[in-house]
């Protein structure tokens, strides 16, 4: 057959030719598959209603000097705390550039006496005991955590154990003297 | 004459000419898989995994049918199973501690392998595809005990959850992802039970590959040695039956928990609805993640702890090139036999640990045990097999009978 062998004896440039036409296909194929993956795990993201309760309004005008209330926030506890003068002291007088995540106590409170925390430890998650007055409050006046054995103090920055960092303070604004919004 | 086949065995000619699947199971698991002679008990523990993946799954999916994957209902919906849904109590006791035998039974056919060598060449993919189940397995447990919606299975799958949030840089959004929120919440819920629905048929494919690869060598032995055919024995009846009396041994023990202890291997804090807002005093994993929950624990730092956890697992992987060992059976390695009861000591001594408080005497154990768990397969492994001298391997599992037939 004639045509078979003209296709046999095909010049080295349309073999180059036939190879680029085959990569660039497999690679739109793989570029294409992988494209269409996103919709699907990004579907697992959180959806457009749990995104919708992200802010929290919350009242302090309750709270007493030494009192601590704990709210709830993206389903995560927050906790609030009105704290005393001899507490916000403790806070501001140690070397703050020496602690295992660097940052003033001035830093992590917007008004020097109410501490606004996520109440989540930045270990594994579990909430650390501290916000009740029945509870131990740690080696450092501030929060404990019972689930791995981490310390915070009365800022709520991490002083011992496996945590790596300061229990998080929420991106919140005051609406007012005591009204604030978290989120 | 062709008459001697009656009807019913020409229509099983004429389907096995068209879908061979009958002879396909035959030289899988039936008389055409030759098996050594000598397997001892040890090698019962495969079948019964394979059995209870399928009691597992069969209650499973009648469980399904009544639970309800919402945050609102999850915890009643499995209340109301318990006291409502007719032998409701049976099929959830059977599924739930079917998950611990399950383990139980995975776990003496790894620590089988490790003893007799059964990971060493030609082996190792066989070896890899057990610890993919392995894997798929916890993954799948795990997910199991987040389903009751209890305090344990909220805060399990918070902490579990949070190991990812180790990860550099996009930690905290992998986790966020896992979630579907901005905490373990109802879309956790609702894929951790469409993943552990799904899961177990994923194991199921793993499975099928696992007896495929195991068909490719054969079976290993308690002799470890390669087997004439003239030591072979068909698998069925021989071993099908020892593995159904095998089966009988084991449901005395499954049955034994089931009805008298259901709730022995559970954590009574699982049975108070889940409470976001509070964690319980102590929480634990279910008893098979212990050993690796001690070994997240061991280290006071986050990403080190997590990155010690999983590589206890998958180091497992690199086993076969670990030991440099020749001789696949620990019955003719004297020092070898000696670090692996000393190993699975070990591995006991981490389980304790992890249920107990990171601190005082648990948490030095830990550390030590930690460090073993690792010395013995990065450093022990592959030294002892340079420096032992191995007894003499016989020529055949029949020779040393033959040899001396007094004894």
């Amino acid at each position: 057959m004639g045509d078979l062998a003209e296709t046999q004896s095909v010049p080295t440039e349309d073999e180059s030719r036939r190879d680029f036409l085959l990569h660039a296909t497999v690679a739109t194929g793989v570029v294409g598959a992988a494209v269409s993956l996103w919709p699907l795990i990004n579907s697992l993201n959180p959806a457009a209603d749990t995104l919708a309760l992200s802010s929290v309004e919350v009242s302090l005008a309750g709270l007493e000097e030494g009192q601590a209330a704990t709210i709830s926030w993206r389903g995560k506890p927050v906790f609030l705390r009105y704290r005393t003068p001899a507490e916000i002291e403790e806070a501001r007088s140690e070397r703050w550039q020496d602690l295992p995540d660097p940052q003033p106590d001035e830093e992590r409170v917007q008004d020097d006496r109410y501490l606004i925390v996520v109440g989540v430890c930045t270990h594994l998650g579990c909430i650390p005991l501290g916000q009740k007055t029945t509870e131990t409050r740690g080696d450092f006046g501030g929060y404990f955590c019972p689930c791995h054995g981490s310390h915070y103090d009365v800022s709520a920055r991490i002083r011992r154990g496996p945590a790596p960092s300061n229990l998080e303070v929420p991106e919140y604004t005051y609406l007012s003297e005591t009204n604030v919004r978290i989120g | 004459m062709s008459n001697e086949k009656g009807w019913g065995m020409r229509a099983f000619d004429w389907f096995e000419e068209r879908l061979p699947i009958v002879s396909f199971i035959d030289h899988s698991v039936g008389s055409k898989y030759p098996a050594p002679n000598n397997l001892n008990y040890f090698w019962n523990f495969g079948s019964l995994a394979g059995f209870m993946l399928v009691v597992l799954m069969m209650t499973g999916i009648v469980l399904a049918m009544s639970y309800t994957p919402h945050v609102d209902h999850a915890f009643e919906s499995v209340e109301r199973i318990m006291r409502d849904v007719n032998s409701g109590w049976l099929i959830r006791y059977l599924h739930a501690n079917g998950g611990s035998f399950f383990f139980i039974v995975v776990l003496i056919h790894i620590f089988r392998g490790m003893y007799y060598g059964s990971y060493k060449a030609p082996r190792e993919v066989l070896w890899w595809l057990g610890i993919v189940i392995y894997l798929l397995m916890m993954a799948t447990a795990f997910m199991g005990y987040v389903l009751p919606w209890g305090q344990m299975s909220f805060w399990g799958a918070t902490v579990i959850t949070n190991l990812f949030s180790a990860v550099p840089i996009v930690g905290d959004e992998i986790v966020t992802l896992l979630w579907g929120g901005f905490s373990v919440d109802n879309p956790t819920l609702n894929r951790f039970f469409a993943l552990h629905y799904l899961l177990p048929f994923a194991i199921v494919g793993v499975v099928v590959l696992h007896i495929w690869a195991l068909h490719i060598p054969g079976s290993n032995n308690p002799m470890g040695i390669e087997v004439t055919a003239n030591d072979k024995i068909p698998f069925h009846p021989y071993y099908t039956s020892k593995d159904v009396f095998g089966l009988g041994v084991f449901l005395l023990f499954y049955f034994t928990v089931v009805f008298w202890f259901p709730n022995a291997m559970g954590h009574p804090d699982n049975y108070i609805p889940a409470n976001p807002l509070q964690t319980p005093a102590h929480i634990v994993p279910e008893w098979y993640f212990l050993p690796f929950y001690a070994i997240l624990r061991s280290i006071d730092d986050k990403l080190t702890g997590v990155i010690l956890m999983f590589g206890s697992i998958l180091i497992l992987f690199v086993v076969p090139w670990l030991d440099t060992s020749r001789v696949r059976s620990a019955n003719f390695r004297p020092i070898f036999k000696v670090l692996f009861w000393i190993f699975l000591l070990d591995c006991f001594v981490l389980g304790w640990c992890g249920s107990q408080l990171p601190e005082g005497l648990p948490l030095i154990l830990t550390r030590v045990g930690t460090f073993w768990y690792f010395f013995h397969f990065l450093v022990l492994l592959p030294v002892v097999g340079w420096i032992e001298t191995p007894r003499p391997l016989p020529s055949s599992i029949s020779t040393p009978v033959i040899a001396s037939p007094a004894e």
